[in-house]
């Protein structure tokens, strides 16, 4: 290690991520040969100077005015806790003692988010699959976006994978792996009864696909998780809260009967749509959250 | 006394206000561009704070009604909980497009530092 540089620079330096010399590591992964990458020059041109100088200076004065403002907006702000908080109106009354009557919802956010404000859930489902839309279209190696270069690096970083399969993480996965899948179904399915639902409950089963395929590698994922399945999954579960969420409304904002039975509440058949569109939401959730790291990690699905 | 009392009570609105701050300004300085996306998703937490707090009333449970009290003065505000969790979906999503968008960056430009793109990007243009 060396000696000559303070601490402090080391430390500063490894925050930084220039340079390990707090945990010096050996480097077992020989990357393939690539070709040098284009060099930015050191020096700046002379107008920028005085930009970038004075850039630092008007950045922290506007972040130091903008928090005084913010503050003084805060001390301005009804206190902490208290209940005479003019956010606490008449919406807030009408949610927590009509919404077990009209929802069926024992979880009254839950009882908002999919039945009151459904609509707002189904611009957060769509969110979500632009999202995975978007990302894949920048990341997705298919037969229109073909690097040579990056299929080497993903080819070698595969064959690294392989060879390195890790067994306490093989092993850790497989006990864990059931108790996640059947937590995540869990919260899913309780999410009008209890705290949960299916953003919450989606990310749970995402994880716990993402572990899978840190241990097992994503060719075992694949067999039952394909692209078609992916495909499949996202479309047909928010086609399905549309369409669902659309026949409830028009019939509901109009007081037409809409058939659709409320249950007990508390029982887990209950509340209608609710019990439905969470199982939706949680689908899509899943797909995109590991879509994600399938996307980001090898660039396919 | 009063104001200390009043500082303590609104802890939460405050530390919020200083973490948006923060990010505020980690995002403006950062020259590497994963660290402002990951200053960005310190000023999303900031806000997701700021509405939790907003939200919260003393002595009050949370709305999940288990014993059949359907009065609105026992349970906190359940709006912004909904708010959050739509800003969290939202946070999710465009952290995920911000980080491809640099993936593909650091595929042209096999840099990440936003100052060095921009060199290059001037260069190109010559």
């Amino acid at each position: 290690m060396n000696t000559e540089i303070g601490f402090f620079k080391r430390l500063n330096d490894w925050v930084n991520g220039d340079e390990d010399r707090i945990f010096p590591s050996k480097n077992e992964y020989d990357s393939p040969e690539l070709p040098e990458p284009p060099v930015a020059k050191s020096s700046l041109p002379n107008k920028d100077i005085l930009f970038l100088s004075s850039y630092q200076v008007i950045a922290i004065t506007v972040v130091l005015g903008l928090v005084f403002v913010l503050l003084y907006t805060v001390y301005k702000l009804p206190l902490f806790g208290v209940a005479d908080n003019p956010a606490v109106n008449e919406v807030v009354e009408r949610y927590v003692e009509k919404g077990l009557e009209e929802t069926g919802a024992v979880n009254v956010v839950a009882g908002m988010i999919l039945d009151y404000r459904a609509f707002d859930t189904l611009g957060e489902s769509s969110v979500l699959l632009l999202a995975i839309t978007s990302v894949m279209m920048l990341l997705l190696r298919d037969e229109k976006n073909i690097d040579p270069e990056e299929d080497l690096i993903t080819e070698h970083e595969a064959v690294f994978e392989d060879q390195s399969r890790d067994v306490i993480l093989q092993n850790v996965t497989t006990i864990l792996l059931p108790a996640i899948m059947l937590y995540g179904i869990y919260v899913i399915l309780n999410g009008h009864l209890s705290p949960g639902g299916g953003f919450s409950g989606g990310a749970i089963l995402g994880a716990g696909l993402i572990l899978y395929a840190t241990g097992f590698g994503h060719n075992r994922v694949r067999k039952f998780f394909s692209m078609k399945t992916f495909r499949a999954l996202t479309t047909t579960a928010l086609l399905s809260y549309g369409l669902l969420k659309s026949y409830s409304f028009l019939l509901g904002a109009n007081h037409l009967p809409t058939h659709i039975p409320l249950g007990i509440p508390g029982a887990i058949f209950s509340s209608g749509l609710i019990f439905v569109l969470d199982i939706c939401v949680g689908l899509i959730v899943a797909c995109t959250m590991y879509g994600f790291y399938a996307v980001f990690s090898r660039g396919e699905i | 006394m009063n104001i200390i009392s009043e500082l303590i009570n609104d802890r939460f609105m405050i530390a919020a206000v200083l973490l948006f701050g923060l990010g505020f300004m980690n995002l403006l300085l950062q020259k590497n561009l994963i660290k402002k996306i990951i200053a960005f998703n310190v000023m999303d937490s900031a806000i997701f704070l700021f509405l939790a707090s907003q939200g919260y009333i003393n002595g009050r449970i949370a709305p999940i009604i288990t014993n059949g009290i359907l009065d609105s003065e026992v349970y906190i505000n359940p709006i912004p909980s909904g708010l959050v969790l739509t800003g969290i979906v939202v946070s999710v999503s465009v952290t995920a497009f911000f980080l491809a968008l640099t993936v593909r960056l650091y595929g042209i430009y096999k840099t990440v530092d936003f100052d060095e793109i921009m060199l290059l990007v001037d260069k190109e243009a010559e």
